[in-house]
């Protein structure tokens, strides 16, 4: 396992356009969480501190922190989908299976990957959340912190997931571009077939089935903050109530689907001649 | 003797296409083979099989005595199948590392096979900066690195300049006479005939010989003649049963010979019956008259 992964740790730090996404994958979503954590005055007509909302008390900023940094998963997809389609363009796949690869190791190696560098981001994560909230929250005490950390494993399964796609989009489509295109028309037909049955059927149908497509399951994991920060603003509003928790279901639904990509992924190697 | 290969009818369609029909051989420690065929005969498609990147339609094939997986027995070839893949932004000694890391092989080995291709003075250069002839020397090294049972080359002289050429063909037949097996695929006959001991013959998929390249057609060779009186000498060897075909040409007869017989007694023999020779050479078809006769029989 280890050698797989070192394996393909090399592939992509020895390359500069992965090595650069990779490090803003990484820095840039700390940067806006310190930067926004920081009271910022505004040439002295007026300052903003983000803090005095209230969102970096715990439990919230377990919420507010992984929704936000999500997003930022986008730098990361285009270094895997780039990483298949490297290997393809260059034709190393073909020489890493000459070489004594076996087409398992070849998906596993970018698997391990996926996991390796989704855990690096929670972790990291976790602490800047940890000790932004230290230093903001109003309330401190241990079991106020660690309430709500699942949405970090939420946070974790939600990235192998949505990687796990771009790596079987980047192994069905053999190209980067392509694969991201593709990525791009999920969203709209995942959209488009909510749109048919709900007008077949009704809205609440809809829905429920649309929590189990790829990529709406994978976003319902982390539902919208801003509802529930308007909550804890204004508790008395019961119109605003809505579920945002982690749900061991939702959970359920983006694993079965990664190993569903990654079982894929392989079946194409071997199906395929290269 | 061991082997180190063998194919079972082997066959690979692609589609409506056969690329290879029924394939048989063996591939034993020691030898030097060449798979002979003309451009989409299903040389690189059978290399592919048994290299693991081509998934075959029917028929099996397994590596050293079959109990080892494909991939764990690829670890002990070295192989190169047509152009040489490298990941362009890395050095030749990282990329020889990957290959190091894959196959289990220790580091050390990266600088003792650079040196043997001779771009230890390179190491340091990207993939991407390097000559055909260059890249297709690294990737002789990359073959070489875990000291394999068998070296497999894909036409690993196409599209290389004569120096090239020149350079790989010294470094094939070092290697060889190192003890190495070498599976060698070339539509270059010459190429095939100064290395290899053995050939595989194929010919739209289908194999057409495999066996010594001496013994590939059960010739005796054949004799170039002239004489004073051309008419005179061709009378006398049709009338002689030990001659098959005979042609002439511009004064220059040829005669197959459908006997063994050397030089001196046909000299002897001509002499006895009144014939004077001016101009006696027997010889050996080379591969590439064999091989013309061999594939245009069918």
């Amino acid at each position: 396992m280890l050698r797989l992964l070192k394996l393909e740790l090399q592939k992509l730090l020895l390359n500069r356009t992965s090595k650069v996404l990779i490090f803003i994958s990484f820095i840039l979503p700390f940067t806006v969480l310190i930067l926004s954590s920081i009271k910022i005055n505004f040439f002295g007509f007026f300052t903003l501190e983000l803090g005095e909302l209230g969102i970096f008390n715990f439990p919230i900023i377990w919420h507010i922190t992984t929704f936000f940094a999500s997003y930022f998963k986008f730098f990361f997809a285009i270094v895997v989908v780039s990483m298949i389609g490297n290997e393809y363009s260059n034709k190393t796949i073909k020489q890493n299976l000459i070489d004594g690869l076996s087409k398992k190791e070849f998906i596993l190696s970018k698997f391990y990957t996926i996991v390796f560098f989704s855990l690096l981001a929670t972790v990291l994560i976790s602490l800047a959340s940890f000790f932004i909230g230290l230093y903001y929250s109003s309330y401190t005490e241990v079991n106020i912190i660690f309430r709500e950390t699942e949405f970090l494993l939420a946070y974790f399964v939600k990235l192998v997931g949505f990687f796990s796609l771009c790596l079987f989009f980047g192994m069905l489509l053999k190209r980067s571009a392509f694969a991201l295109g593709f990525l791009f028309i999920l969203y709209i037909v995942e959209w488009i077939v909510f749109g048919l049955i709900s007008w077949k059927a009704d809205m609440e149908i809809a829905e429920k089935i649309q929590n189990f497509f790829p990529l709406k399951s994978m976003y319902k994991l982390i539902d919208q903050p801003f509802q529930r920060i308007m909550i804890t603003k204004f508790p008395d509003n019961g119109d605003l109530a809505y579920d945002y928790g982690v749900h061991a279901s939702e959970i359920i639904i983006v694993l079965a689907w990664t190993a569903l990509f990654i079982f894929l992924s392989f079946r194409l190697l071997k199906k395929r001649d290269l | 003797m061991d082997t180190i290969l063998t194919i079972n009818n082997l066959t690979k369609k692609f589609g409506y296409l056969t690329a290879v029909k029924d394939l048989s051989f063996t591939i034993n420690k020691g030898n030097v083979y060449g798979i002979l065929g003309p451009n989409g005969s299903g040389k690189s498609t059978t290399l592919g099989v048994v290299l693991n990147v081509v998934n075959k339609t029917s028929g099996d094939f397994h590596w050293f005595d079959g109990n080892t997986t494909t991939h764990n027995a690829l670890k002990k070839v070295g192989a190169i199948i047509e152009r040489p893949n490298f990941y362009p932004y890395m050095s030749a000694y990282q990329n020889l590392k990957l290959v190091c890391r894959i196959k289990g092989v220790d580091y050390s080995k990266i600088d003792e096979k650079l040196e043997v291709v001779g771009l230890l003075d390179r190491k340091d250069s990207k993939f991407q900066t390097y000559s055909l002839g260059m890249k297709q020397r690294l990737a002789i090294a990359s073959a070489l690195l875990n000291d394999p049972e068998i070296l497999i080359l894909d036409e690993p002289t196409n599209g290389l300049d004569p120096q090239g050429i020149h350079q790989i063909r010294s470094l094939i037949k070092e290697i060889a006479s190192n003890g190495t097996t070498i599976l060698l695929a070339s539509h270059l006959l010459d190429e095939v005939e100064k290395v290899c001991s053995h050939v595989v013959v194929l010919r739209k998929g289908e194999k057409l010989y495999s066996g010594r390249v001496d013994e590939m057609i059960s010739s005796h060779g054949y004799l170039e003649l002239k004489a004073d009186d051309t008419d005179k000498l061709v009378q006398f060897l049709e009338a002689k049963k030990m001659f098959g075909k005979i042609k002439v040409e511009d004064g220059l007869i040829t005669a197959f010979l459908d006997e063994p017989m050397d030089a001196k007694s046909v000299n002897q023999l001509m002499f006895e019956n009144g014939i004077t020779l001016t101009h006696l050479v027997k010889r050996k078809e080379s591969l590439e008259e064999q091989f013309l006769q061999l594939t245009d029989n069918n």
